[in-house]
C-alpha cells in the first residue's frame, strides 16, 4: 500500500494467478476501481455539501449588500465590502488582536508544552499520575473553562489568583497583597492565560509523542561516543523534535485563530479583545450585515489557507514516513 | 563445513537484534526532576481541582478571600444548577454527540475502508481534501448555513446541529479510522480468501479486531468535538434545541454570589469529557493531530 495505484498484492488472489487478456483486464481494473470508490462517495459527497457549498455562498454574499434590517437595498455592491474591512478601525484591531493573541497563546504554549514534555520523558514516581494531571484542563468543556477562568481564578475580589497572593503576602506578615483588577485592566492577557492553560496540555501530547518516537539506538550510540546532555539535546533530540513542534505551533494557530468561546465568555469582546471569529460573529448577529460579515470570513479564510499550506505540507511529511513513501 | 551453531554468536546477534528494537531506558536522573514534573502537573491541575471543591462549597465560602478550603462540603451548588432546569440542554447536547458519533461513524468507516484497505486511486489526495476541509473556519461558513437553516425551517432543530457536527467531524474521523486500518494484515485477508472466507468472516475475523480499539478510540474524540461545540450550537438554536454550552454561556455575566453554582455547572458539563478524555488519552493525540502523530 505504498502507491496511489493499486499494486499487484493489492488485486484479488484469482486476477492475479488467471490469465486474461489485456482487453478484458482493463475492463476488469475499471470496474474493479469504480466498486473500491462506492464504500468512499457517501462520505466524500456529504462533506463536500456541507463544507464548501456554504462557503461558496459566503463569497457570493460577500460581494452583496445584505443586511437583515434593510431588505429592499439587497443587491451586488463589488468589493464594497472588503474596502470596508480593510479601512474599517475596529476590523483592523480586531485583525491585530487575533494575531497577537493566537500568536502569543501557541508560542507560550509551545514553550512549556517542550519544557513539560521533557520533563515527563523521564521516569520518576507516578508519572502516570502527573501525565493524566496535565491532561486534565485540556478535557475541561472550553465554555466552562473560560467561566472557570472568569469568575473562579481572576475574579478580583474572590478569585483564586488574588486569593493565592493574599495567602503569599500573608505568610510574609504583609496584610497589603497586591489586588489586579485582571479582568478589566489586563483583559487580553486574561483570555490568553486561560488559553494558554487549555492549550499547553496539546503541545505537551504531541510533543512527548514526538519524543518516545525518537531513536534511543542513535542517543545510545552518541553518548558512547562522550556527548554531553546538551550536545544530545541540540544535535539528535531537537533536530528530531523540530517537525513535531511545526506540526503543535501549525495546529495550534489553526484552532486559536478561530477562538471564540473564551473571547465570548470572558469580555464578550470588550476592551479591545474582539478577534475575528468574535468581530464576524457580532456584524452578523448584533449588527446584522451580512455582506460584510461574509468579508470578513473570506479574509479570515484566506488567511487561516496560508497557515494551513505549511500544516498540510507539515502533516504530509509526517504521513509520507509513516507511511514509507 | 560448520554445521555447529557457536552459541556465543547467536547469543549477540540476539542481543544486537533486540537492543536495536528497544527504546533506551530514559534517564531516571536527580529526583529533583520528578519533584518539578510533580510540582507542574499540581499547578496545572489547580484550576480543574479549585473548581471541584469549590463546587461543594456553600455561596458565601466560595466567595472568600483568600479561598476557604477547608471549609465544610454542600450539595448547595449542585442543587441551584439543577434547579435552574438544565436537563434539556444536557439531553440536546447528548443526543447530538452521541447521534453524530454514529453517523460520522457510519460515513467514516467504509471511507477509511476504501483508503487503506482497497485503496482508490489517488487515495492521498481524497485524504487530504479531507484535511483540508478541517481548515475551513467554521465562522466563514455560519451565514449561508443560518440563511439556509431560516429558509427551510430547521433553526432551533437538533437534526440540523447533528448533520453539522456530522460534518464538522467526519474529516477527523476519516483521518484517525484510516490509520488504524492500515494496520490491518492484508497477507492475512488474501490467506482467508483463499480459504474461502466470505466478506463477512473476513471482516470479523481480520478486520474487526485491529479496527474496534481504532471504532472505540474516533468515537470517544468526536463525541468530545461535539459535546463542546459553541458557535454553531449558539448562532442556530435557541430555546427548544439548545445544548449545554449554550447554556452554560448564561453564567456568563456575574450574578452576585454565585461561583460554587457556576462551578457546579461546569464540572457537571465536563464531567463526560474527562471521562471521555481520560479513556482515550492514549489515542488523544493521534485524533487532534488527525492521525499524524501515533
Amino acid at each position: 500500500m505504498t502507491t496511489a495505484t493499486p499494486a499487484a498484492s493489492e488485486l484479488t488472489p484469482e486476477q492475479r494467478t488467471t490469465y486474461q487478456a489485456p482487453q478484458g483486464q482493463a475492463a476488469r481494473d475499471k470496474r474493479e476501481a469504480r466498486r473500491r470508490r462506492i464504500p468512499l462517495l457517501p462520505a466524500l459527497v456529504f462533506t463536500i455539501a456541507a463544507t464548501q457549498l456554504p462557503f461558496l455562498a459566503t463569497i457570493v454574499i460577500s460581494f452583496m449588500d445584505y443586511r437583515a434590517l434593510r431588505p429592499d437595498q439587497r443587491g451586488f455592491t463589488g468589493f464594497d465590502n472588503y474596502v470596508q474591512v480593510f479601512t474599517n478601525p475596529a476590523i483592523r484591531s480586531a485583525v491585530l488582536t487575533t494575531i497577537l493573541l493566537t500568536a502569543t497563546v501557541v508560542i507560550v504554549s509551545l514553550v512549556l508544552g517542550t519544557a513539560i514534555a521533557l520533563l515527563l520523558d523521564r521516569k520518576f514516581f507516578g508519572r502516570g499520575a502527573v501525565r493524566t494531571m496535565m491532561i486534565a484542563p485540556f478535557l475541561v468543556v472550553p465554555v466552562a473553562a473560560a467561566l472557570l477562568w472568569k469568575h473562579g481564578i481572576l475574579n478580583s475580589g474572590y478569585g483564586l489568583l488574588n486569593g493565592v497572593l493574599t495567602w503569599v503576602w500573608g505568610i510574609f506578615g504583609s496584610d497589603s497583597p497586591p489586588q489586579p483588577q485582571w479582568l478589566s485592566d489586563y483583559p487580553l492577557i486574561s483570555i490568553e492565560l486561560s488559553l494558554i492553560w487549555q492549550w499547553t496540555p496539546f503541545m505537551m501530547l504531541i510533543l512527548l509523542a514526538g519524543l518516545q518516537s525518537k531513536p534511543g539506538d542513535v542517543v545510545e550510540a552518541a553518548r558512547m561516543d562522550g556527548a554531553g546532555s546538551w550536545q544530545i539535546f541540540r544535535y539528535i533530540t531537537f533536530p528530531h523534535l523540530r517537525r513535531y513542534l511545526e506540526l503543535g505551533g501549525l495546529l495550534g494557530s489553526i484552532y486559536i485563530v478561530q477562538a471564540f468561546d473564551s473571547v465570548f465568555i470572558i469580555t464578550a469582546g470588550a476592551l479591545g479583545t474582539a478577534n475575528l471569529p468574535y468581530t464576524i460573529y457580532a456584524t452578523f448577529f448584533q449588527q446584522q450585515n451580512y455582506g460584510l460579515a461574509s468579508a470578513q470570513g473570506v479574509v479570515v479564510v484566506i488567511g487561516t489557507i496560508i497557515i494551513a499550506t505549511f500544516a498540510l505540507r507539515t502533516v504530509s511529511s509526517l504521513f509520507d514516513e509513516e507511511t514509507g513513501r | 563445513m560448520t554445521t555447529h551453531t557457536n552459541p556465543a554468536v547467536a547469543a549477540t546477534s540476539f542481543k544486537g537484534g533486540r537492543a536495536k528494537k528497544r527504546r533506551t531506558p530514559e534517564q531516571g536522573g536527580h529526583p529533583a526532576w520528578g519533584i518539578a514534573a510533580w510540582a507542574v502537573g499540581l499547578l496545572f491541575a489547580a484550576p480543574v481541582l479549585f473548581m471541584l471543591l469549590t463546587s461543594f462549597h456553600s455561596e458565601t465560602d466560595a466567595a472568600t478571600n483568600p479561598p476557604s478550603v477547608l471549609a465544610p462540603l454542600t450539595l448547595d451548588g449542585y442543587r441551584s444548577f439543577f434547579a435552574g432546569q438544565p436537563w434539556p440542554p444536557l439531553i440536546n447536547s447528548l443526543t447530538a454527540s452521541v447521534v453524530s458519533t454514529l453517523l460520522v461513524l457510519v460515513l467514516a468507516v467504509p471511507a477509511a475502508y476504501a483508503l487503506s484497505i482497497k485503496p482508490v486511486e489517488k487515495w492521498t489526495d481524497v485524504l487530504f481534501f479531507f484535511l483540508s476541509t478541517k481548515f475551513l473556519p467554521i465562522v466563514a461558513g455560519l451565514l449561508p448555513l443560518y440563511l439556509f437553516a431560516n429558509s427551510i425551517g430547521v433553526l432551533d432543530n437538533i437534526t440540523f446541529l447533528i448533520l453539522l457536527y456530522t460534518s464538522m467531524n467526519l474529516p477527523i474521523a476519516v483521518w484517525m479510522m484510516r490509520s488504524f486500518l492500515a494496520e490491518v494484515p492484508v497477507e492475512m485477508m488474501e490467506a482467508a480468501q483463499l480459504d474461502g472466507a466470505g466478506l463477512i468472516t473476513m471482516l470479523r475475523s481480520v478486520v474487526a479486531p485491529v479496527a474496534l480499539p481504532g471504532i472505540a478510540a474516533t468515537s470517544l474524540i468526536c463525541f468530545i468535538f461535539s459535546w463542546n461545540e459553541l458557535l454553531l450550537a449558539r448562532t442556530l438554536t435557541s430555546t427548544v434545541a439548545s445544548t449545554s454550552p449554550v447554556f452554560l454561556t448564561s453564567f456568563a455575566t456575574s450574578q452576585g454570589l454565585f461561583l460554587a453554582q457556576v462551578c457546579a455547572a461546569a464540572v457537571v458539563i465536563s464531567l463526560p469529557v474527562l471521562a471521555a478524555g481520560f479513556a482515550a488519552q492514549d489515542k488523544l493525540v493521534q485524533g487532534l493531530s488527525l492521525g499524524a502523530v501515533k
